[in-house]
């Protein structure tokens, strides 16, 4: 068994050890034990790639390792990775775990939960090692679906309503996806004269310019809805509202940079040219969300729907950085989605915790909370402060580096761009501090929250794990950054030559 | 041509009809009381049919070519067989409780397998004769069998319905038969078309036989016979109607179009093209309204019909091993999803959506089964219709249909809207009354669980399309 695919057995020995089990502390313990797992397992995947990549010569992808599936259509289970995929992997298992920490109490159909949970984490995993388009596509679907669950069953509000439109837009998506990839596989040259799924082919040997004209816009958008890039952002606040603490977490953490991701790895890797050509459409597009998300929040008094729309303009920024295609910019955006994956999974862990004691996420009912939950309060305040980018946490190191790349780029449009992307740092710093100043400082408003809970062993332990890492990130990026780094410089190299 | 071997080349066939004469044999010789026996030995005696189908046949000619064969044809009645066998398993309980108190459950299967064998015919065609003989006898009994669920006035509609709508088709059919045959002067399927094909009257009389197919496969618009008849007519018969007998005529669809009339391709595939997104997109549209689970499935399968459109029109060896692979996968899909109402039928006499709320409190593996089968109608991974849709886009695709692509994947997104109406009852939502928890008799449980391992097993493991795939490349 190879050292990729059991990061798809773990999860998946987990569900069936859930499907057999009873008793209701089981499943949580199952899940926490099975996550944890795979949390170390994918820390001990790192330090065996920094290994191999210290030894490798020029291979971008390591562990690579192929096994034939459907042979007419030239189908495999290809499976590989690189620092970028290697660190998103690690977001992906943290969230998880964290993700089960904060649903330690749900008390309807828990074990159906857990496995709804961790079977969406089994998508996302495979999504980040696959590396042939129809394997990827599979895991893609497989993400997104459990969804629909989740959020219909154990969500809160118009949770019908919000689950039915995420799972219509991102199915969707997947179907305009599913246009681009046949395009990529028809078009494409063939590889010892058979059509190729193969990632890592078609990148070597990109499609006729006019082809990827008319593939392009269906692969990008494909993903960038996921990404929740504006106009098609619409699913994801109510999605987020509505969908239950660990599900906004893992969702807004963790699929929404598979958007990201496979707009890189798919859409800009495997047509390049097009991307240089037409790539500007989708650049005023993020770079409108930016803002667009940014106001958005500002306008907002429900704590979820304003951290939804900071996702929103805070992916708009990943989207607009991947489309500058440099290495600098590219290595930011990277380093910005696993930073805000942090980010707003810890926000919407606090906010489940917020929510569970004062039964509201309205803003302007609360006050004073930090008196009463300090713990909660204080974490509250600092992943604030990470959030609109204060130095010594992940987002200003992300940022910083999105910027510089940004700002290498000299034609009008890109400034432009640019600069509306740093003006809304500020919109961020107001609604992050107005929020924090109106929920958790000031006299209490409501006598009744006097007599609210502290937090719990479980939620301590989900909140540190995260801020520790925000916090790691934001205080030593250079690993981090050299990660990602080597692993973008080949394939911006690649892009490069292939424009030539 | 001796003896031999038409009995070992058309095996099924003569055992089918062998059974057929068994049963007949029981019914007049067994007496009364003694008549549940037959039930459980009809079973029997298929299952060993359906057995020894899987024995690989061969490629033949039989009758001066009216009758022929080849590995892909046989491949074809082996899945029809499985289908049966799942429905035979399914109806077991409605047979015994509702038919066999009437003495109409030996009628029932005597019907059932008359229709299945002529199935065997209809493929194995060789001519239009040979062809037309199948086609009716694949019909009419099912009009029989669709006004069985006594007492109810819309079964008795259901069977008029399709007896008057079928015998429409039917002639129509046969007047577009007579005038091709007045153009070529044969009516042997080798060398049909020859030099006549792009003759006007021809063209014409192909229209006319074309409809009469579409007629069965309930495209759009020739569809409208399908909805009151697929609600009418008992649970059984609407699984056989719209799994069986529109499995069986999309296959000798593809046949047809593929070989016989492959000349007249320019003027099909234009027809083809229109009638998929016509039956895509309406079948769709109106399934989207539904609420009861029998109409629902009968729309969702009119709109899936649609997407096999697309492998015909990819055609090739290619195109053919993604319809047959689709349809395989289709049958298994489908007769889940009509076992599970059946039995919640069977235990409580509801068969409306709006019943179904909460049951997955109340029975978890029934609904789970339901929720697979409905995954894999949409297309969801990683159950089996993911692949067959894939394969099928693909193979579409692969010929350059990519507008036509485009509008099979917005269906497909539309789809799945319904798909996920009956599971958000089942599971997001609770009711004060829901059906109670249902007990279901071994038969069912074993028609059930042969549907969930398709499902699960037919896409992931891959030898399964390799296989067929190997069929169609020796076929064409």
């Amino acid at each position: 068994m190879d050292i990729l695919t059991i990061l798809i057995i773990i999860p998946t020995l987990t569900v069936l050890a859930l499907i057999f089990a009873k008793g209701q502390k089981s499943y949580r313990t199952i899940s926490a034990v099975g996550m944890g797992i795979q949390t170390v397992y994918s820390i001990y995947l790192l330090t065996r790639y920094l290994t191999e990549r210290a030894e490798a010569g020029g291979e971008t992808m390591l562990f690579r390792r192929t096994v034939e599936w459907f042979k007419p259509w030239n189908i495999n289970y290809e499976i590989g990775v690189d620092g970028i995929s290697v660190a998103m992997i690690i977001l992906t298992a943290i969230i998880t775990l964290t993700g089960v920490f904060v649903s330690w109490r749900v008390k309807e159909l828990p074990k159906e939960f857990f496995v709804s949970l961790i079977v969406l984490s089994t998508g996302v995993f495979g999504f980040f090692i696959s590396l042939d388009l129809f394997t990827m596509f599979l895991f893609y679907e497989l993400a997104v679906i459990p969804m629909y669950l989740l959020i219909g069953i154990w969500g809160s509000g118009p949770r019908e309503y919000a689950a039915m439109k995420l799972t219509l837009m991102l199915m969707g998506a997947s179907a305009l996806l599913l246009v681009g990839i046949l395009g990529l596989y028809y078009h494409s040259p063939m590889v010892e004269g058979h059509h190729t799924f193969s990632m890592m082919a078609i990148a070597q040997a990109p499609m006729e310019h006019m082809d990827q004209l008319f593939f392009f816009p269906f692969v990008f958008v494909g993903f960038a809805v996921l990404g929740a890039m504006f106009p098609f952002h619409t699913w994801s606040p109510d999605g987020h509202a509505s969908a239950p603490t660990a599900v906004s977490m893992l969702h807004a953490g963790v699929l929404m940079k598979m958007g990201g991701y496979g707009v890189f790895r798919v859409a800009l890797l495997l047509m390049p040219t097009a991307a240089h050509e037409i790539g500007w459409i989708f650049m005023i597009l993020a770079g409108g969300g930016i803002l667009y998300g940014a106001f958005g929040a500002l306008r907002q008094t429900d704590l979820k729907y304003i951290n939804a729309y900071s996702s929103v303009s805070h992916l708009a920024l990943v989207l607009f950085a991947l489309l500058l295609m440099d290495v600098v910019s590219w290595s930011g955006s990277v380093l910005q989605m696993i930073s805000h994956g942090l980010i707003t999974a810890l926000f919407f862990a606090l906010i489940g915790m917020v929510y569970e004691r004062t039964h509201t996420r309205d803003v302007t009912k609360m006050g004073g909370l930090l008196k009463i939950i300090p713990f909660i309060g204080m974490m509250y305040v600092m992943v604030g402060m990470a959030s609109l980018g204060l130095p010594g946490m992940s987002g200003f190191a992300a940022e910083l580096a999105i910027f510089v790349g940004a700002f290498q780029h000299s034609g009008t449009l890109e400034r432009v761009l640019t600069i509306m992307a740093v003006l809304s740092i500020v919109v961020t710093a107001v609604y992050i501090l107005r929020v924090v100043g109106k929920m958790l400082m000031g006299p209490v408003t409501n006598e009744a929250f006097k007599q609210m809970d502290k937090a719990r062993w479980y939620e301590k332990t989900a909140a540190i794990i995260l801020l520790a890492c925000i916090i790691g990130i934001g205080v030593a990026p250079g690993g981090l950054y050299k990660l990602i780094n080597e692993s973008v410089t080949p394939l911006i190299e690649l892009i490069q030559k292939g424009a030539l | 041509m001796n003896w031999i071997d038409i009995v070992t080349i058309m095996r099924d066939e003569w055992s089918i009809i062998g059974i057929l004469i068994l049963l007949l044999a029981g019914e007049i010789l067994v007496d009364k009381k003694q008549l549940s026996m037959l039930i459980p030995v009809a079973i029997g005696l298929f299952v060993l049919h359906t057995a020894m189908s899987f024995i690989p046949g061969d490629k033949a000619t039989l009758f001066g070519g009216m009758y022929r064969t080849n590995e892909m044809m046989h491949f074809m009645k082996a899945i029809l067989n499985v289908a049966v066998l799942i429905i035979l398993f399914q109806s077991y309980d409605w047979v015994k409780t509702t038919l066999l108190p009437n003495g109409m459950a030996n009628a029932f299967y005597l019907l059932l397998f008359a229709v299945l064998s002529g199935m065997y015919f209809l493929i194995s065609a060789g001519d239009f004769i040979m062809f037309f003989i199948g086609f009716e006898l694949s019909t009419l009994p099912i009009a029989a069998m669709a006004a069985f669920q006594l007492k109810e006035m819309r079964s008795t509609e259901a069977g008029i319905k399709l007896v008057l709508l079928a015998g429409l088709a039917s002639g129509i059919m046969l007047y577009g038969i007579s005038l091709m045959y007045a153009v070529t002067g044969t009516l042997y399927f080798d060398g049909f078309l020859s030099a006549y094909y792009h003759e006007p009257l021809l063209v014409f009389g192909f229209i006319l036989f074309l409809s009469g197919l579409a007629f069965k496969i309930s495209l759009v618009p020739f569809h409208f016979w399908a909805p009151d008849v697929y609600e009418g007519a008992p649970i059984a018969i609407t699984s056989l109607l719209s799994v069986v007998s529109k499995a069986a005529s999309v296959f000798i669809l593809m046949i047809l179009l593929l070989t016989v009339f492959k000349d007249l391709s320019d003027a099909w595939k234009m027809v083809l093209y229109i009638l998929a997104v016509l039956t895509m997109t309406i079948g769709n549209l109106f399934a989207l309204r539904q609420t009861n689970m029998k109409r629902f499935l009968a729309f969702s399968s009119i709109a899936q019909a649609g997407f096999i459109l697309l492998g015909i029109l990819a055609g090739g060896a290619v195109g053919a091993a993604t319809v047959i692979y689709f349809v395989l996968i289709y049958v298994f899909t489908n007769l889940g999803a009509f076992g599970v109402i059946q039995a919640i039928k069977d235990e409580s006499g509801k068969e409306d959506m709006t019943d179904y709320t909460g049951l997955y409190r109340t029975n978890p593996k029934l609904s789970l089964v339901l929720v697979l089968a409905l995954f894999s109608l949409a297309g969801i991974p990683p159950v089996a219709g993911f692949f067959g849709k894939f394969f099928l886009f693909s193979a579409a695709a692969g010929k350059g249909y990519y507008i036509l692509l485009i509008i099979a994947v917005i269906n497909v997104t539309i789809s799945l809207y319904y798909y996920l109406l009956p599971i958000r009852a089942m599971l997001l939502r609770t009711s004060e009354h829901p059906i109670p928890a249902i007990r279901s008799s071994n038969m069912m449980r074993i028609g059930l669980l042969i549907c969930v391992a398709g499902i699960m097993i037919l896409g992931l493991y891959s030898p399964v399309y390799s296989f067929v795939l190997g069929l169609t490349q020796s076929w064409l």
